[in-house]
């Protein structure tokens, strides 16, 4: 059977359903639905902790808030971009109040604001420290106003379907009942979140594992500035969950195994009693990571049965301020670590958290193809460059989740509603359901798991591409991939039956794993200099007569990947030195 | 400690099994692992096809609710060895059909939230320019009921739900509370039918299961407490003002 609507969106966190939202309000004449492998209010944006930023205070100018955006990003941001996204950072964060957000607030009412890393002045606004929550929530509860919304909640799109330059919906299987359906559309947006599951220790829920990344770049859509992936300095070992920056913005201190404020080694600034902005413990997250790796290579790191940590000293700060202020840092301290922040240091090690890379998209999140848009941490708009800050995601997904499903929605409009012909289209999803259903679903087993390559996969991933990269490593890393590509079409699957089968689930999201690793490596090997998070100890300087441009990473018609560098937009904003703490 | 647990898994597989059989795996105890480690073990090295829903393991999505040992809980915030030297016993949530294994059906619920419009109601026409205030005090009087990870537990507890499957249910009626109490919002007569309704908060005998239950302390039986005392002044104040004076 096929279903059909103007607009589908794939993916119902944040960024999906702000572009809904905005589809809707642009024209309600036009049908939209999310498709979403999880229950909206399950996407991983819900465990967003810490705030997120746009200029409100009298202090506080746009300007700086793009200048913070753009050195953060060590130059690597598309200023036009950045100018449109602080912008329309405060429009946005208003109408989540408007909706009903629960803020927190200043005793007269306002919304509250609190520092966060890499950012000059105070703009973050928070939901005490479960805001990625209260934003999903607001959202989903304001999306279900909206009878015009449909949705198709746990299911999994595998293929987008593209003729003559052109998408035309996707395929996708209903978690529940097994069915594998065409669900054709005019215009898709793409609004799968990151892939931090290519990573053995990240921060990202099970379901972030880059599938729209893929499915764009085996539809001829480009990524961009792939081997940009963000290590947040704060993980809880073991689990990887995120200690937010909000708990060091809030003043807390990085210890060394001595108990020193080991930051001030690192160009950082010097250590002050309270929260300092732009400088030692609210520097931004790639200089704060490796400066951890330096400081495990001088043996000042401390030794656990989860690797090395250093300490995130909390204790000074009271149990008033920890609970009311960071309510859930303790909750998840003392249920995953059995410690409690109020009297005890936290352990804590870099962790893979955010990807800058993604689907390329202009700054209306059209992608180069024909009817796909994209919005959200799967895009690469950039406003982002080479080091996200912190805070500046969950606006980054309200503004351009928004510009997306406008776009879209007046894409689709100037559609005819025909279409033409579908024969083309219905063929190959009559191949992709041949593919699900014999080759995957009957495939028979006696093989490799699905969780080995997965494993190998990630261990390749950080052994090669981690915090520091070097030819080396990564030449290693790659061939690592090439071999678990080869395997991959021998994996077992034991599930032959169609009622929520997670085995078959598990094995295409490993194949859209590896397509995202590949494209990580690749790009990473052909940048021959560092730049915020990609650190290279074979070419350690940042090097703008080669590289102030973007990876756009293709994808051939043999399957090989094809690198282009178009160059960052400046619009006034000249590339200068990052300096913090000075 | 013991090296080792045995966890017996409730199966099901409806397109293979006419009812659930439980199935035991020995899976390794470790101080750090939670019932949600065990059964990704059992997936990822002993057998593929069991299923069961997960995704941020920090307890804040709300998907991993099971039964274990005979008590709703959060299978990522729950650990192995509270339950050592076991066996422990993994089900999927009481009072919901069972889709496959652990993976039970919420559309039921899912189709109640909009019936409390979880929404801001205004009745003024215009957006404001800015911000609408909200004191921290203000703040407080809804906070606790807009901590819902709607993660079924207080449902699965709830015996009221077991027996009638119309009843609202404590979530549902948390979150109508949480907008009813928000400063902001101007919409509780909009939601009293629904919750007044024979199926809204009449229901509930106050058994109070649904907040023991609860993860995140929202308290669901407290909200259903306090609306029956609102819907109680509204019923009087309509026969006091019929015509609506307020
Ligand atoms: C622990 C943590 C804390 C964070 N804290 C902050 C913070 O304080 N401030 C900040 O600004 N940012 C923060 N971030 C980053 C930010 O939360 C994310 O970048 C952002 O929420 C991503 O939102 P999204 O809408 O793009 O994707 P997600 O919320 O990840 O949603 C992806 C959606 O796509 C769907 N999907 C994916 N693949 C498929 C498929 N194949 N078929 C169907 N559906 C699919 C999923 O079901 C889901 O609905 C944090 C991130 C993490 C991990
Ligand atoms: S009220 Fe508590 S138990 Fe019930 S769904 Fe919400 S978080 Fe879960
Ligand atoms: S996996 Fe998200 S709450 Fe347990």
């Amino acid at each position: 059977m096929t279903y059909t609507h103007d607009i589908v969106i794939v993916g119902g966190g944040g960024a999906g359903l702000r572009a809904a939202i905005a589809v809707v309000e642009a024209n309600p004449q036009l049908s939209v639905a999310i498709i979403s492998k999880v229950y909206p209010m399950r996407s991983h944006t819900v465990s967003a902790e810490g705030g997120a930023a746009a200029v409100i205070r009298a202090e506080d100018s746009l300007d700086e808030h793009a200048y913070d955006t753009i050195s953060g990003g060590d130059w690597l941001c598309d200023q036009d971009a950045v100018e449109a996204f602080v912008d329309e950072a405060p429009k946005e964060m208003l109408r989540l109040e408007n909706w009903g957000c629960p803020w927190s607030r200043e005793p007269d009412g306002r919304v509250a604001v609190r520092p966060f890393g890499g950012m000059k002045r105070i703009r973050t606004w928070f939901a005490a420290d479960k805001t990625g929550f209260h934003l999903l929530h607001t959202l989903f509860q304001t999306s279900l106003k909206y009878e015009e919304i449909a949705r198709y909640d746990e299911w999994f799109v595998t293929k987008l379907l593209v003729e003559d330059g052109r998408v035309r919906g996707v395929v996708a299987i209903e978690l529940s009942s097994g069915r594998i359906e065409t669900i054709t559309a005019k215009a898709v947006i793409l609004c799968t979140g990151g892939c931090g599951r290519v990573f053995p220790f990240t921060t990202n829920a099970n379901i972030k594992t880059g599938d729209g990344m893929a499915l764009a770049y085996r539809a001829g859509a480009p990524l961009k500035d792939m081997e940009f992936v963000q290590y947040h300095p704060t993980g809880l070992p073991f689990t990887g969950i995120l200690i937010t920056e909000a708990a060091r913005a809030e003043g807390g201190w990085l210890l060394n195994k001595d108990g020193y404020r080991y930051l001030q080694d690192y160009d950082l600034g010097t250590p002050q009693p309270g929260p300092v902005l732009r400088s030692m413990e609210l520097g931004p997250r790639d200089r704060l990571s490796q400066a951890f790796v330096k400081e495990m290579e001088k043996g000042r790191t401390i030794d656990t049965p989860y690797g090395q940590v250093v300490h995130l000293d909390l204790r000074h700060l009271g149990a008033k301020l920890i609970n009311t202020k960071l309510p859930m840092v303790r909750e998840l301290c003392l249920d995953y670590e059995k410690i409690d922040p109020v009297k005890d240091l936290v352990p804590v090690r870099p962790v893979v958290h955010y990807m800058m890379g993604g689907v390329s998209t202009d700054i209306h999140g059209a992608t180069p193809l024909d009817g796909l848009y994209a919005a959200g941490e799967v895009a690469c708009v950039s406003i982002n460059g080479a080091n996200r800050l912190g805070s500046n995601s969950l606006p980054e997904l309200l503004v351009f989740g928004a510009r997306a499903g406008r776009a879209a929605a007046e894409f689709a409009a100037a559609q005819p509603d025909d279409g033409g012909d579908w024969s083309g289209i219905l063929t190959q999803a009559e191949d992709e359901r041949r593919r699900l259903e014999r080759d995957l679903r009957g495939r028979e087993g006696g093989g490799e798991r699905v969780s080995t390559i997965r494993t190998e996969m990630q261990a390749a991933m950080e052994q090669g591409a981690g915090i520091y990269r070097s030819a080396d490593s990564m030449a290693k890393c790659a061939d690592a991939l090439q071999e678990l590509r080869e395997r991959l079409p021998g994996v077992s699957i034991d599930d032959h039956t169609t009622t929520f089968n997670t085995e078959l689930i598990a094995a295409l999201e490993l194949g859209l794993m590896l397509d995202v690793a590949e494209s990580i490596v690749h790009s990473a090997r052909l940048r021959e200099e560092s730049r915020g998070a990609h650190q290279r100890t074979d070419f350690p300087e940042r090097d703008d007569v080669r590289y102030l441009a973007h990876s756009l990473i293709h994808r051939s018609a043999d399957g090989s990947p094809r690198v282009e560098y178009p160059p960052v937009t400046i619009t006034r904003w000249p590339p200068g030195v990052r300096v913090y703490g000075r | 400690m013991a090296r080792s647990i045995t966890m017996q898994v409730a199966r099901y597989r409806p397109d293979r099994e006419a009812e659930p059989t439980m199935q035991s795996y020995d899976v390794p105890l470790r101080k750090d692992w939670a019932i949600l480690d065990g059964l990704n073990h059992i997936k990822d090295e002993l057998d593929g096809t069991l299923s069961y829903r997960w995704s941020c393991r920090m307890g804040i999505c709300g998907s991993c609710g099971m039964t274990v040992n005979g008590e709703p809980k959060l299978t990522c915030a729950t650990f192995l060895t509270d339950y050592a030297p076991g066996p422990v016993r993994v089900e999927p949530l009481r009072n919901f059909p069972v889709v496959r294994d652990l993976v039970v059906d919420i559309g039921d619920f899912m189709a109640k939230l909009s019936v409390v419009q979880p929404w801001i109601i205004r009745k003024d026409e215009e957006t404001p320019d800015g911000e609408y205030l909200q004191t921290p005090a203000e703040l407080e009087d809804y906070k606790q009921f807009s901590m819902c990870i709607n993660c079924m537990l207080c449902y699965s507890a709830c015996p009221i739900y077991g027996l009638n499957e119309h009843f609202l249910g404590p979530a549902a009626i948390a979150l109508a509370q949480r907008y009813n109490l928000d400063s902001r919002d101007q919409g509780s007569a909009d939601r009293m039918d629904a919750l007044s309704a024979s199926t809204g908060v009449w229901d509930c005998t106050y058994v109070g299961e649904c907040s023991t239950a609860c993860p995140k302390n929202v308290d669901p039986a407290g909200a259903i407490q306090r609306y029956k005392l609102t819907a109680a002044t509204e019923t009087l104040k309509s026969f006091l003002m019929p015509r609506g004076g307020r």
